[in-house]
C-alpha cells in the first residue's frame, strides 16, 4: 500500500517543511517513505514543491506522474495539478490564494481558508499546518497524533514554544472534510 | 534499529565519518554541496581534516597526497566538477592507492544543469582519465544503500589500492528518508606496508605513478590488471526484483532502477511476466547475471538516465541470446513510472526484433514524446 502526496506553493509557504513534517511521522510510525523537493534556483516567491511517498514496502519511484493527494497552496499549484490527482484522489486547496472552485468531480477536494485560520491564530506562517492538518483530516495516512508526536520529537527544542501553535493550527485544519465523490 | 531522516549528502558524508575518513577535501558544486558542507561543520568536531581547496584539482590532489599516508581520505564532487579531477584519479590509480570519490551526477555535458542525470556512466565505468586503470564503482538507488556503499567503499577501496566511486544522481543526494548509520570505527592507527609515513628508522618508501622504463610500467599495468581479477571474482553486487517467472526484464542502475522498480510493480498487477535487475557494481558489471537473464527472458528494456551508456554493456554481454529494448530521458529528466510501464507494456507486446540498434528505435520514439 502506498500514498504519494505533492505539496505545492509558492517558496515561503512552508511546502517543503509541511512534506517534511509527514516524512517523520510515517518513520517514527515504522513506514518507508521518501522526501523529494523540486531543487532548484528557486527562492522565497519562486515556486517550490515536493513528493512524498509513504508505504509498507520498498519504495520506487521517488515521484509519480497521478499521485493520491495534492496540497496546493496557490493558484499555481491548484493549475498544474489539479488535472494530476489520481482519480479517487485527494485535493486539499488553500483557497485564501486561488479564485476559482475545484472543477474535477471525480476526485475528493476540499477548500480550506488556510491563511485566514492561521492569521485569526496570529501566525500567517501557520498556513502549511492548517493545510497539512486537513490533509490528514481526509486522506487515512496517520494519525493527528502521531504526527504531533513527531513535531515534538524532531523539532529542535528552540522551536518547541511553537508546538502549541503549530498543534492548534493542524487541528483547526483538520475540521475541514472533502466533499464525497 | 535506530532511522534517522537523512539527506543522501548528508547521509553519505556522516557515513563517511563514521567509517574512519580521516580527512575530506573538496570544493562546491550543487547537487553535492551539502555533502561538503556537513563535512566541513562535522570533521573539525572531531579533530579531522576538512580543506575546501581552491578547485577540484586541486582537491584531488590533496586526496592523492593524502591517501599516500594510508589514511582513509575522501572528496565528492559532480559531473563538470568530477571531469576536472580526471588527472588526478589517474594519478592516483597509477599510484595504487585507496581513496573513495562521491559523483553526484547532474545533467550535461559541459556545464548542463544541477537536475539528475546518469550521464557519466562511461566517464567513471569505462575511463575517464588517461591509462590502463578500473575504478571500482557503486550504485547505490536510495539513502540507506548510500550510507551502506559509502562505508564499503572505504573497505573496498583499501583492499584493492584503488579509487572507489560512490556514483549516485542529484535525486538521491537531495532526497530524504530514514536511514540507519553504521557504528562508529575508530581511526586508523597502524599503516599498510607501502604507506609513506615517515622514514624514521626504517628503509625509505617510494609511491609514485612514474615509470619511465616501460618494462617497469608493463609491469605496473599487469599488477594492477592482476588485481581487478580478484575484484571482478570477489566484488560483484546486484539486487534482483520478480525475476524468478519472469518472462521480461528490465536493467537499471540507481534512479532509474527503483524507477522500473515502480512500473515492474503496476505491470506485474497487469499480468505482465517482468522482472528487474538493479546493478549495484558497475565496474565490475555483474556480467554472468545478464548472460543468464538473457537466456532466460524473451526481452529485455534497459532504462537509463543517459543515452544508453550502460545499453552497449548488456548488449555486449547479452550477444543476441535475447532482444534488447531501450528507454531514457536526459539532461536532468527523471523518467517516471508510467512511461517506464508504457515500454514494458510494448516489449511484453512485441514483436520484438535482433536486427536495428535499440537506441535508434527508441530516439524514433522520442520524436513523438516531446
Amino acid at each position: 500500500m502506498q500514498t504519494e502526496i505533492i505539496f505545492a506553493g509558492f517558496g515561503g509557504q512552508g511546502v517543503l517543511f509541511a512534506g517534511q513534517v509527514v516524512a517523520y511521522a510515517a518513520m517514527d510510525n515504522g513506514l518507508e517513505v521518501t522526501w523529494i523537493p523540486s531543487y532548484g534556483p528557486e527562492m522565497r516567491g519562486g515556486t517550490a514543491n515536493c513528493t512524498v511517498i509513504v508505504s509498507d514496502e520498498e519504495i520506487g519511484s521517488p515521484q509519480v506522474r497521478y499521485p493520491a493527494a495534492v496540497v496546493a497552496m496557490n493558484l499555481p499549484s491548484l493549475d498544474k495539478y489539479e488535472s494530476l490527482v489520481k482519480e479517487g484522489g485527494h485535493l486539499i486547496v488553500n483557497s485564501s490564494m486561488v479564485d476559482r472552485p475545484v472543477t474535477r468531480k471525480e476526485i475528493h477536494s476540499v477548500m480550506v481558508p488556510g491563511n485566514e485560520i492561521a492569521e485569526g491564530l496570529g501566525d500567517k506562517k501557520m498556513t502549511n499546518m492548517v493545510l497539512l492538518g486537513a490533509l490528514l483530516a481526509n486522506v487515512p495516512l496517520l494519525p493527528l497524533e502521531a504526527v504531533e508526536k513527531s513535531l515534538r520529537e524532531h523539532l529542535p527544542e528552540k522551536h518547541h514554544r511553537l508546538l502549541p501553535l503549530n498543534y492548534q493550527a493542524l487541528r483547526e485544519g483538520a475540521r475541514f472534510l472533502a466533499e464525497k465523490v | 534499529m535506530t532511522r534517522e531522516l537523512w539527506k543522501g549528502n548528508n547521509a553519505i558524508a556522516e557515513a563517511a565519518v563514521r567509517a574512519g575518513c580521516a580527512a575530506y577535501f573538496g570544493y562546491p558544486i550543487t547537487p553535492q554541496t551539502e555533502l561538503l558542507e556537513y563535512m566541513s561543520a562535522r570533521m573539525p568536531q572531531l579533530g579531522r581534516a576538512f580543506v575546501q581547496a581552491e578547485s577540484e584539482l586541486a582537491a584531488i590532489n590533496m586526496v592523492y597526497g593524502a591517501a599516500c599516508t594510508g589514511t582513509r581520505v575522501m572528496s565528492s564532487s559532480s559531473s563538470p566538477g568530477v571531469s576536472l579531477m580526471m588527472e588526478g584519479v589517474s594519478y592516483i590509480a597509477g599510484t595504487e592507492i585507496p581513496a573513495v570519490l562521491v559523483d553526484v551526477m547532474r545533467g550535461g555535458p559541459g556545464l548542463g544543469n544541477i537536475a539528475p542525470a546518469q550521464s557519466d556512466y562511461n566517464q567513471i565505468v569505462h575511463g575517464g582519465g588517461h591509462g590502463d586503470y578500473n575504478l571500482i564503482v557503486l550504485a547505490p538507488s536510495s539513502v540507506q544503500e548510500s550510507v551502506d556503499l559509502t562505508v564499503l567503499a572505504f573497505d573496498l577501496a583499501e583492499k584493492y589500492r584503488s579509487i572507489c566511486v560512490v556514483l549516485l544522481d542529484g535525486s538521491i543526494g537531495q532526497m530524504m528518508e530514514p536511514a540507519e548509520m553504521p557504528p562508529f570505527q575508530p581511526l586508523r592507527t597502524e599503516y599498510p606496508d607501502w604507506a609513506v609515513t615517515g622514514a624514521k628508522d626504517r628503509e625509505r618508501r617510494f609511491l609514485s605513478s612514474i615509470y619511465l622504463d616501460p618494462p617497469q610500467e608493463e609491469a605496473a599495468n599487469l599488477r594492477m590488471l592482476r588485481r581487478w581479477q580478484e575484484v571482478q571474482a570477489n566484488e560483484i553486487r546486484y539486487k534482483t526484483y520478480y525475476m524468478e517467472d519472469a518472462k521480461f526484464a528490465v536493467i537499471g542502475f540507481g534512479s532509474s532502477g527503483r524507477v522500473a522498480l515502480t512500473a515492474v510493480r503496476a505491470a506485474r498487477a497487469e499480468g505482465i511476466p517482468v522482472g528487474l535487475l538493479r546493478p549495484i557494481t558497475l565496474n565490475p558489471f555483474p556480467e554472468k547475471v545478464v548472460e543468464d537473464l538473457a537466456k532466460q527472458v524473451e526481452g529485455i528494456l534497459v532504462v537509463e538516465m543517459n543515452s544508453g551508456q550502460m545499453l552497449e554493456d548488456i548488449r555486449r554481454i547479452a550477444k543476441g541470446a535475447a532482444p534488447v529494448e531501450f528507454f531514457a530521458r536526459l539532461g536532468g529528466i527523471v523518467p517516471l513510472p508510467d512511461e517506464v510501464l508504457d515500454e514494458i507494456r510494448r516489449l511484453a507486446k512485441g514483436p520484438l526484433t535482433l536486427e536495428g540498434h535499440p537506441r535508434d528505435r527508441w530516439l524514433a520514439r522520442m520524436g513523438t514524446l516531446n
